[in-house]
């Protein structure tokens, strides 16, 4: 109850960290989309390179957020950027790789070799076998891929308040320090349900990029 | 119209084919048939360049592919696998317009072409245009693929045992269709198949390979009746001769006499026609020319209308059906003739088992006759 009238009290600031929270999610999945989704087609060229590139995502993945930011200091510093905005951004976009050039190599890969063999066969270049076949059907698979990007990323930006990210993580930080269980759970309980909402409004645009013929 | 030279394909030391040389004229189709791993799918991979070759030539309307783009090459090129590979993601009016649309074909043109072709695969173009392909049976899903490797109208086409995962019963309708549409299509077509009865029905020629080697180029009828080594012998069955039935029409085996006499004739005239022809039998016909049954010599004796002897049809068979079927019809009756029909249902002569073993047997007669040599091989 306690938590409700602190929310509604600063329903003003909530929504302006929220904002925060959704654009250094946002922009860095954006660009994760930009940079995964090439590199994930890219390796299905090369099993070898694909392995590599597989390897040191799923490396990336495996670092504690916060020993992630320690390590972004030093180097954003030299930029005058060691704390902010930011090195949270950077951090999101690193985790976001594994799962969207997984999927997407993944996708593309598991594309059934007899329409790989027919759109060759029928005399499309590889590049057009990409666009007319292979990526639609890779759609749902790689937007999968985002969502799981999403969600992960709405905890790790909870917790880039700490390089000063700004972002509801600030509310749990404060809550702490301050030891205010309404802050706490307020910010807890707004990180839940935005990576709840993010997962569904992006669930529904999967549903809108998947080709009607692929449709359930 | 398609000219393979000499053409070979080695994967490391495997030699999928080995110098082969056939030539497949416009209009004709042409099976290369062979057990698994004989080297039909890659020779016929090497035509539109999937596979690139090891040495050789191939020309197509003249043209050697080498000096042509892949690209350009496929395009000009039907192209049908037999796990169909329609694309998921488009409807049955996409996938056929893919070809016409790499083409830069007017899009209205591309359409209008669709839907035709769906006519011509027997599928209703306001049912089928808009489905998916999940949303068709397999053998639907074929006549797409086939509809599809003719949109651009190319005078070629290559098969890879297009219809070999359908059923048996769905298997030989397609099939029919398919002989249909080239009847008026003309396409040259080469057409893998390790089905020899498949092999028999739709080829012009068959080609039979053996670990990547031409084995025999021939027809049908040929193959079946004198192959030219053992393998061949065994790889189209100790029954080929019962497959050559298939080959042969009912026109084509008609031999021998036969006497007719109207259904209001006395029986008198039967009996004339019967003895001056030395007939055990005559067909009796109706006012419009329709057999309505026979009478057999015995009979043929005493007074009255030719009715009043006359016994029924047990069964009637078309002049364009073929000898299968005829001798199926006489095994089912126990008969040893059947009368025959013309298109139009008007008698159209007879035909006897001893017309039938006659036919047969005429090309090993000629050949025992000349040099008992195997020929088109290059074994
Ligand atoms: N890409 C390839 N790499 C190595 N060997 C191959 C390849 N493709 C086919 N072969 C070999 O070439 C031979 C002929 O194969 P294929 O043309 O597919 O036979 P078929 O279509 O008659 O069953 C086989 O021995 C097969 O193992
Ligand atoms: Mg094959």
């Amino acid at each position: 109850m306690e938590t409700l009238a602190f929310m509604r009290d600063n329903a003003q600031t909530i929504l302006f960290l929220t904002g925060q929270h959704v654009s250094i999610v946002g922009l860095a999945v954006g660009l994760a989309i930009i940079t995964g989704v090439p590199i994930g087609i890219a390796i299905t060229q090369n099993k070898k390179a694909a392995d590599i590139v597989l390897y040191i995502a799923a490396i990336v993945m495996t670092i504690p957020s916060i020993a992630l930011f320690g390590m972004l200091i030093p180097v954003l510093s030299l930029i005058g950027q060691g704390i902010g905005y930011l090195p949270a951004m950077i951090a999101v976009l690193l985790y976001s790789q594994l799962p969207i050039i997984r999927n997407t190599y993944t996708a593309i890969n598991n594309v059934d070799p007899a329409l790989r063999e027919a759109a060759r066969g029928m005399g499309m270049t590889a590049l057009e076998r990409l666009w007319k076949v292979e990526l639609p059907i890779a759609v749902p698979v790689i937007m999968a891929g985002v969502r799981v990007a999403v969600v992960i990323n709405i905890g790790v930006t909870a917790i880039a308040t700490y390089i000063g990210a700004g972002g509801l993580g600030s509310l749990i930080s404060r809550g702490i320090s301050q030891t205010d269980s309404r802050q706490l759970v307020a910010g807890a309980l707004c990180v839940s349900l935005l990576a709840i909402a993010a997962d569904y409004v992006l669930l529904w645009i999967q549903r809108q990029l998947t080709p009607a013929g692929l449709r359930a | 119209m398609i000219k393979l030279e000499d053409l070979t394909k080695t994967f490391g030391s495997v030699i999928a084919a080995d110098r082969i040389n056939m030539e497949v004229p416009e209009g004709e189709i042409c099976i290369l048939l062979g057990p698994s791993g004989c080297g039909k799918t890659t020779t016929l991979k090497m035509v539109n360049r999937l596979i690139e070759k090891t040495s050789g030539k191939i020309l197509v309307g003249g043209r050697d592919t080498d000096n042509m783009d892949p690209v350009e090459v496929r395009r000009g090129m039907g192209y049908v696998i037999q796990q169909i590979g329609l694309f998921p993601n488009m409807t049955v009016e996409e996938n056929i317009c893919v070809v016409p649309r790499l083409l830069k074909w007017d899009d209205a043109k591309a359409k209008r072409r669709a839907a035709e072709l769906l006519e011509l695969v027997a599928l209703d173009p306001s049912v089928f245009l808009k489905r998916f392909p999940r949303e068709l049976s397999g053998g639907q899903q074929q006549r797409v693929g086939v509809a599809r490797a003719l949109a651009a109208d190319p005078p070629v086409m290559i098969m890879d045992e297009p219809f070999g995962a359908i059923d048996p019963i769905n298997r030989e309708i397609i099939q029919d269709e398919f002989l249909r549409m080239q009847k008026t299509l003309r396409k040259t077509i080469l057409f893998v198949s390790h089905d020899i009865d498949e092999a028999v029905k739709m080829g012009d020629k068959i080609a039979i390979f053996r670990a990547g080697k031409l084995e025999q180029y021939d027809t049908p009828d040929t193959i079946l009746a004198h192959p030219a080594n053992s393998f061949i012998a065994d790889f189209v069955g100790a029954d080929r001769t019962l497959k050559r039935l298939r080959l042969v029409t009912v026109a084509e085996a008609q031999n021998g006499a036969v006497g007719t006499v109207s259904l209001t004739d006395d029986l008198s005239r039967a009996y004339a026609i019967l003895r001056e022809g030395h007939l055990d039998t005559i067909v009796v016909l109706d006012p419009q020319g329709l057999p309505v049954g026979w009478v057999h010599a015995e009979d043929a004796v005493g007074i009255g209308p030719v009715s009043s002897r006359m016994r029924p049809l047990p069964a009637t068979i078309r002049t364009d059906a073929d000898l299968r079927t005829a001798v199926a019809m006489m095994f089912t009756h126990d008969v040893t003739w059947l009368t025959c029909i013309n298109a139009d249902g008007r008698f159209g002569g007879c035909i006897t088992q001893a017309g039938i073993t006659r036919r047969l047997g005429d090309t090993y007669r000629s050949r025992s006759a000349s040099a008992p040599m195997p020929q088109g091989a290059v074994a």
